[in-house]
């Protein structure tokens, strides 16, 4: 993956993911919840991660700092190269210490939930400031006044009366963009946003969306947007990720891949999206239902449910490959484009 | 918070006025008061008697009247045994009481707070056993029991502490952990429980996400929250401690109100009987409303509740 189109093509990835593997031990047997994902991040620019609930986007992307729960989660394997302007290390070999360095300093989170991501019982100005002394040198007034200015940033009025309100006293929206002020407090390189937007209502959605492009633009912060929601996807990321049964399917810029899916779930996904214009009388799904992931994957995790699958398909895992357009790759036994199984090298 | 402190003191005073007339009515309800308090063999004359000097021939309304107004200014008649006014004997009581029950309380939160965030923490570790254990030991152990096993190990046996009275701090130690070791317990299991779950909120998740360093997270983020739940159960634990202190106080002759109620039950004394019900559920009413008020300043989402 060394051709992807990204905003700043001369820019090397600030983030490079390399087969990462993350496995769940449960009482039920080991759920194989990421398996081998790589993928790059570039500076400043927007990735959308798309997949349905147990893809493994979330999964795939809270690993990286280890913010999923362990045990009993645990990592297998798999690297993260993290290459910034001041730090070159890889991600997953971190100690505890300088793991902590990294969270909320130079990559910030936003979570799905705003009503349960803040802390009932400490005011929220308390909760921004909290990150401005762990990582930054702004103390007590001057500290508060840092946080004054981001709330302002992040379009919340009277913020200098609202520092000292309790997350209650704020909606869906307004809690949201109190998390997007914790995420950038400390003028981080990416931002990790967990489907953000996912548990408000539409018109804040569209906000929650604004509010992130532009700061993105303003500050020059690389984003990852995991979403289930292509419509959303559609209108922040400038390249797009897909992932299945905790592998990427299907990556490339945003409007080649959605113009022309390559991957047999992309089209599904595309296909089951309902057009305004046009008179919907049923809506479309993909049939079947997602993989277990009980086992570990040793065929294309789409072929149960894939229209197009055939014998390779149930013998050997395809891997991620390039498919003409420069920066589009994906993860198929078959060719779509030229309508018949892809030569496969034995 | 106004509105919220102001309903809760009416509550406490609604329950309080309950409380009276529950007393009142109790006594009442096989028929004969007068029969009731005096010993079975008694003669008809002396029941008769007793009748008339304690008021108990007068209409009932008469003698609600004359209850209530006594009650409101802590006049609940006069104790049959020891011949005093049965409130004073109460109140004389309190001290005794109250540095026992604080005793084991601080015995129990000291003991149960530090144990149960380790197992919460640190979930099927070998601490987490130890706390899990403890915390079960605590729940099912009676305290007579422990009482008696305290005194022949600590006292008998070491000659560490002395087997019973109120004789300064050394004489508060075995009767402040037989007290206190149920709470301990109960308070284990509970702080346990709660870190364990509280660490799973996504504000929890937030925090470690901001880079916080795990101590900050425990003592600011988790701590707090485990607070709240572990007010709640203080608070009727404290009320428990004054009524499961008959026992302990029996065993150790310890001079306060739980060892008084054992003597005024065997000796019939009602009146007196009577006084440390109603300071009984008077102070379990103030524990009560003590801890609304210790929600309101921990929870901002009451305080501000409208």
């Amino acid at each position: 993956m060394n051709s992807n189109v990204n905003s700043n093509k001369n820019d090397k990835p600030i983030l490079e993911v390399r087969d990462l593997h993350v496995r769940f031990d449960t009482v039920d047997g080991v759920i194989y919840a990421v398996n081998g994902v790589s993928f790059d991040l570039y500076p400043g620019e927007t990735l959308g991660v798309v997949g349905e609930s147990g893809s493994g986007k979330s999964v795939t992307m809270m690993s990286l700092l280890r913010l999923i729960p362990e045990p009993p989660g645990r990592i297998v394997s798999g690297t993260a190269r993290f290459r910034s302007r001041e730090d070159d290390l890889d991600l997953l070999q971190l100690n505890m210490r300088q793991r902590a360095k990294i969270r909320g300093n130079r990559i910030g989170f936003i979570f799905q939930d705003p009503m349960s991501s803040l802390n009932p019982l400490i005011t929220i100005g308390e909760q921004i400031k909290e990150s401005l002394e762990r990582h930054t040198k702004w103390r007590g007034p001057e500290a508060r006044q840092r946080v004054v200015e981001l709330l302002e940033h992040v379009g919340i009025p009277d913020p200098d009366a609202r520092y000292g309100n309790y997350p209650h006293q704020f909606s869906g929206g307004m809690r949201q963009r109190v998390m997007i002020a914790i995420a950038i407090a400390c003028d981080p390189d990416i931002i990790i946003a967990d489907e953000p937007t996912t548990a408000l209502d539409v018109t804040v959605q569209a906000q929650i969306v604004d509010l992130t492009r532009r700061l993105s633009e303003e500050l020059g912060i690389a984003v990852i947007w995991i979403s289930h929601d292509l419509g959303v996807v559609a209108g922040i990321a400038e390249r797009v990720m897909v992932m299945y049964g905790g592998t990427v399917v299907e990556t490339g810029v945003v409007d080649d891949l959605y113009a022309h899916p390559r991957h047999p779930y992309t089209v599904g996904l595309l296909g089951a999206l309902p057009k305004l214009h046009e008179n919907v009388p049923e809506l479309v799904n993909i049939s079947g239902t997602p993989p277990s992931l009980f086992a570990a994957p040793s065929r294309c995790p789409f072929e149960p449910r894939c229209p197009w699958a055939f014998k390779t398909c149930r013998e050997r895992r395809p891997a991620l490959e390039s498919v003409q357009r420069d920066g589009h790759f994906s993860a198929c036994w078959y060719d779509m484009e030229k309508d018949k199984p892809r030569e496969v090298r034995r | 918070m106004q509105r919220y402190l102001l309903s809760r003191l009416i509550q406490s005073v609604v329950l309080m006025i309950g409380v009276l007339v529950l007393v009142f009515f109790i006594v009442r309800l096989t028929g004969d008061p007068a029969r009731l308090m005096m010993p079975r063999d008694a003669s008809p004359e002396n029941i008769q008697a007793f009748r008339e000097a304690m008021g108990f021939d007068a209409p009932l309304h008469v003698q609600f009247f004359n209850y209530m107004r006594g009650a409101l200014t802590g006049d609940f008649g006069r104790s049959l045994h020891y011949r005093a006014p049965a409130m004073s004997l109460v109140v004389e009581r309190i001290p005794a009481t109250l540095e026992l029950a604080l005793a084991a309380l601080f015995f129990a939160l000291v003991v149960s707070i530090p144990l149960g965030i380790i197992g919460g923490t640190r979930p099927g570790s070998i601490w987490d056993t130890l706390c899990r254990g403890i915390g079960l030991i605590g729940q099912t152990v009676p305290n007579f029991w422990l009482a008696l096993m305290l005194i022949v190990f600590f006292s008998v046996e070491l000659r560490w502490f002395p087997t019973f009275g109120r004789d300064g701090l050394r004489s508060l130690v075995l009767p402040a952990i037989a007290l206190g070791f149920f709470p301990l317990g109960k308070f284990t299991r509970l702080v346990r429980a709660s870190v364990l779950e509280i660490r799973n909120e996504d504000y929890i998740r937030t925090a470690y996400s901001k880079g916080l360093l795990e101590q900050h997270i425990l003592t600011r983020h988790i701590f707090r929250n485990v607070a709240i739940t572990l007010v709640s159960i203080v608070g009727v634990q404290f009320g428990y401690m004054l009524g499961g202190s008959i026992y302990i106080e029996s065993i150790f002759a310890w001079p306060g109100i739980g060892r008084m109620v054992n003597e005024a039950v065997q000796a019939r004394d009602f009146p007196l009987v009577q006084a440390i019900a109603v300071f009984t559920a008077g102070f379990v009413v103030l524990l009560n409303l003590l801890t609304d008020i210790a929600y309101a300043v921990i929870d901002p989402r009451i305080r501000y509740e409208n």
